[in-house]
């Protein structure tokens, strides 16, 4: 018997295990995952869960219930990889040995790397909501809070979903609104990059947002440190920006684990090869999802699209054959923009979100980086999919794994 | 396009960023730092140094990496290269923007 082990039961996680149970031979492999919590977060939720848009019952479920049958499902924690000795070890003193290993640990916000924001105000006045106890608290703060200075923050890039502070930007704009008190609140979002997004047309398109409903922008802000008694977030140019609530995206890093078995690059990231999802340092080693240092979006579709293509490698690398070049950074998000509507995004490594329709060229029925009431049902729908498709390893009908070209109004731009 | 410099003409993107690193040498960094307010010391050297090898090796710039550098920390690289370092100081060195990526 051979053994495939799957480190994380995340979005990637529970997805590999879905699509290699069904195409690896029962009685030759053994497929184990191992995490060490128990549920399974839908972290897209965490960015709605704020603003009482959902409940905290529909961000979490059993993480047992998606593991597939036949498939070893272990709760507890890793110590540590042996790479060498192709072996993992578990903090209960378990030793699994592995001919394939599949690095899917994600990534996790590290407040403490910034002096002041893990602070004695963190979830009082200084909150994130990355994870799911800073968006509960955030939520709590916002049903009580009576206005003033609203500060959306982040703090260094490669941030998962790269999106989502702007998304929150704008749901902030709409729900204080709807409370009829968007007059006693000031929005300002402050961001290390040059501008509102990473992608210069789509960059065009938020900036516009951003100004029509009011937000202010201050851009290339590399903050020092949070001056929590003060209540001021201070940069390296000494750049100040008061806040009465900050919600702050603290630097995103890989798993302390990766640290402690030394593969990883500065943030903890897995160097991975971006066309194959081999890693770089051992042959029988994949990864994918958050965990990999690949220049592209750290988000749930990429995750979603390098699933299907690294189990196609799994399956040439167990053949001996070649690995298919074939991932192309291919990341689709759709961008809450508050009131009932959406933009949807489709881009990969040298293509920039442009305009057009998606995913049938031409007809649609979702507008790309246009504003919509269509596409906000998409991202609606997404929950449901999410939760019965997607991490089942069950195709989403016509959302191909590579980018697709057709549809879409380019000029000669790249990303 | 093309841009004239002192002596030299040397190809630049919109933003003013060299596109052939070959191009490049002191004279034409020491330029580029007076348009951008700066006087070039042997300190801003080591940092351009320290940067254009980054790039040679392909290895990507952020601010945290300057911090782990040793070569300098972040408040002197502000100090040295004053409103946004990284652009500028790449800007002199002669290499791509660096993105912020994704």
């Amino acid at each position: 018997m051979k053994n495939l082990v799957i480190l994380g039961a995340g979005t990637a996680g529970t997805m590999m295990s879905n699509h290699l149970v069904s195409k690896l031979p029962k009685n030759e492999w053994q497929i184990t995952v191992v995490d060490q919590y128990k549920t399974h977060y839908y972290q897209p939720g965490f960015l709605f869960l704020p603003f009482d848009i959902y409940t905290t019952k529909q961000v979490k479920k059993k993480g047992a219930k998606f593991i597939p049958k036949g498939v070893n499902y272990i709760n507890e924690k890793i110590e540590i990889i042996k790479p060498e000795e192709n072996k993992v070890l578990l903090d209960d003193g378990t030793e699994l040995h592995y001919d394939i290993l599949i690095i899917a640990t994600g990534t996790k916000i590290a407040p403490e790397e910034i002096e002041g924001m893990k602070g004695p105000e963190w979830h009082k006045s200084v909150f994130d909501f990355y994870t799911y106890e800073g968006a509960k608290a955030l939520r709590d703060k916002f049903r009580e809070w009576e206005g003033g200075k609203l500060v959306v923050h982040i703090t260094e890039m490669p941030i998962k979903c790269p999106v989502a502070p702007l998304e929150f930007a704008f749901l902030a704009d709409s729900y204080f609104k709807n409370k009829g008190m968007r007059d006693k609140v000031d929005i300002t979002f402050v961001t290390p990059l040059g501008g509102a997004f990473t992608k210069p047309k789509a960059t065009e398109a938020l900036h516009h947002l951003l100004t029509d409903k009011g937000i202010k922008e201050v851009t290339d802000f590399n903050i020092e440190r949070v001056d929590y008694e003060n209540n001021k977030i201070i940069d390296y140019a000494e750049t100040e920006v008061p806040y009465d609530i900050l919600v702050t995206v603290p630097t995103n890093m890989g798993d302390a684990l990766i640290e402690r078995s030394g593969m990883g690059d500065d943030l903890n990231y897995v160097p991975t090869n971006k066309a194959t999802l081999q890693t770089e340092d051992y042959e029988n080693i994949f990864a994918l999802g958050d965990a990999t240092n690949l220049p592209a979006s750290k988000a749930g579709s990429v995750a979603h699209f390098e699933a299907e293509i690294l189990t196609e490698n799994i399956l040439r690398y167990i053949k001996g054959e070649p690995l298919k070049e074939e991932f192309d950074g291919h990341a689709n998000c759709f961008i809450e923009t508050g009131g009932g509507k959406a933009l949807l995004i489709d881009f990969n490594y040298t293509h920039e979100p442009v305009e057009g329709t998606f995913p049938f060229p031409g007809v649609g029925p979702l507008n790309l980086l246009k504003e919509s009431r269509t596409n906000h049902m998409g991202k609606m729908a997404f929950r449901w999919i999410y939760w019965n498709m997607l991490i089942k390893g069950i195709h989403i009908p016509f959302v191909s794994a590579t980018m697709s070209e057709k549809g879409k109004k380019f000029e000669d731009s790249k990303a | 396009m093309d841009k004239t410099i002192g002596q030299a003409t040397i190809s630049v993107d919109q933003e003013g960023y060299l596109t052939d690193f070959s191009q490049w040498n002191k004279e034409i960094g020491t330029e580029i730092a007076k348009e951008q307010g700066i006087d070039m010391t042997d300190k801003h050297w080591e940092v351009i140094d320290y940067i254009q090898q980054q790039f040679k090796n392909e290895e990507p710039l952020s601010i945290r990496g300057i911090k782990k550098s040793g070569v300098l920390d972040i408040k002197e690289f502000y100090a040295l290269f004053p409103g946004g370092p990284l652009k500028k100081a790449t800007m002199i060195a002669g290499i791509p923007k660096p993105k912020s990526c994704i």
